[in-house]
């Protein structure tokens, strides 16, 4: 499989979510340029990482949002790729409209960074195959604009079809309904604030990461 | 010709910078502040004849958030 990582000015999780990617995947991910109005051919699998993108000018994720290479992730999800966002991957492709709704300022102002308990809701998507339904796991947050907003109408939507991917067990920054990942409606984007990424092996002291990215592996093979 | 663009968060949507803020107003022994809501001030200069339909445009495409912001335009001679 083939997958690649968008790089932005400011980016800083990116070769973290490179070395995740060739870990589970087996191949090294294309590192693909903010600039560039292409993505390499046959991409899998799209990771939109970490950071602070444009030093997080006017709103986090909003410049990155108007990239070139943003068209072509766009087009590539249109088309069923998988996209991944962490973090201000997350906030991007928010305001980019592949999801709905918006990451502001968390609720009690701090920057948080610390692991936290994240229950899983919905294992219906690739994402989360590998995870059994409400089952809580440990997975790292480090954010200042986390607190997910979206209206009434929209929160009704994304649980009545099962879009909430993950949901945080305490309340970290706000978010409504706590939710912590959502889905698009073909289930192939998924952007959430904790950082999977940096809980894959032992060494980081716990691996409940590691799956998110097994079950995309076995969803390519399965779609294959 | 310029444009001052006013982005706000719209109405029931919290403003934790808004709250940190008027809590010091409060700490200063400023009192009967009810509330802050914090919002930014973008100024545009334009060439001449660029149209409100463009200016707006800019606003909806990029320079508000239109899930949480509102917007107001005004043109200054």
């Amino acid at each position: 499989m083939k997958s690649a990582v968008i790089v932005f000015p400011g980016s800083n999780c990116d070769r973290d979510l490179a070395v995740a990617f060739e870990q589970i995947t087996g191949t090294a991910p294309a590192m693909v340029w903010h600039g560039d109005s292409a993505l390499p051919e046959g991409i899998d699998l799209i990771g939109v990482p970490g950071g602070f993108s444009y030093g997080d000018y006017l709103r986090s994720g909003a410049m990155a949002a108007r990239s070139p290479v943003m068209q072509a992730v766009a087009q590539a999800a249109a088309r069923g790729t998988f996209v991944f966002g962490v973090c201000n991957g997350f906030q991007v492709l928010t305001e980019t409209g592949l999801l709905p709704g918006a990451l502001m300022r968390n609720a009690g102002i701090h920057f948080v960074c610390r692991d936290v308990k994240l229950t899983v809701d919905n294992t219906q998507s690739a994402f989360t195959a590998k995870y059994e339904a409400g089952e809580t796991i440990t997975i790292p947050v480090a954010h200042h604009d986390g607190n997910y907003f979206a209206d009434d109408a929209t929160l009704d939507r994304l649980e009545g079809e099962g879009r909430v991917a993950f949901r945080y067990a305490e309340n970290v920054n706000g978010s409504a309904r706590n939710i912590a990942g959502i889905l698009n409606d073909a289930g192939n984007v998924l952007g959430m604030m904790p950082h999977p990424e940096r809980m894959i092996e032992p060494a980081h002291g716990g691996t409940d990461g590691r799956r998110l990215f097994e079950g995309l592996v076995e969803g390519l093979l399965t779609r294959a | 010709m310029k444009a001052r663009i006013f982005v706000t968060l719209k109405g029931g949507v919290l403003d934790p910078q808004g709250k940190a803020i008027h809590h010091a107003l409060s700490g200063l022994g400023f009192e009967g502040v009810n509330d802050v809501r914090a919002g930014k001030l973008l100024e545009l200069d334009l060439a001449d004849g660029t149209s409100d339909a463009d200016i707006d445009a800019m606003c909806q495409k990029l320079l508000a958030n239109t899930v949480i912001e509102n917007y107001r335009i005004e043109k200054v001679a």
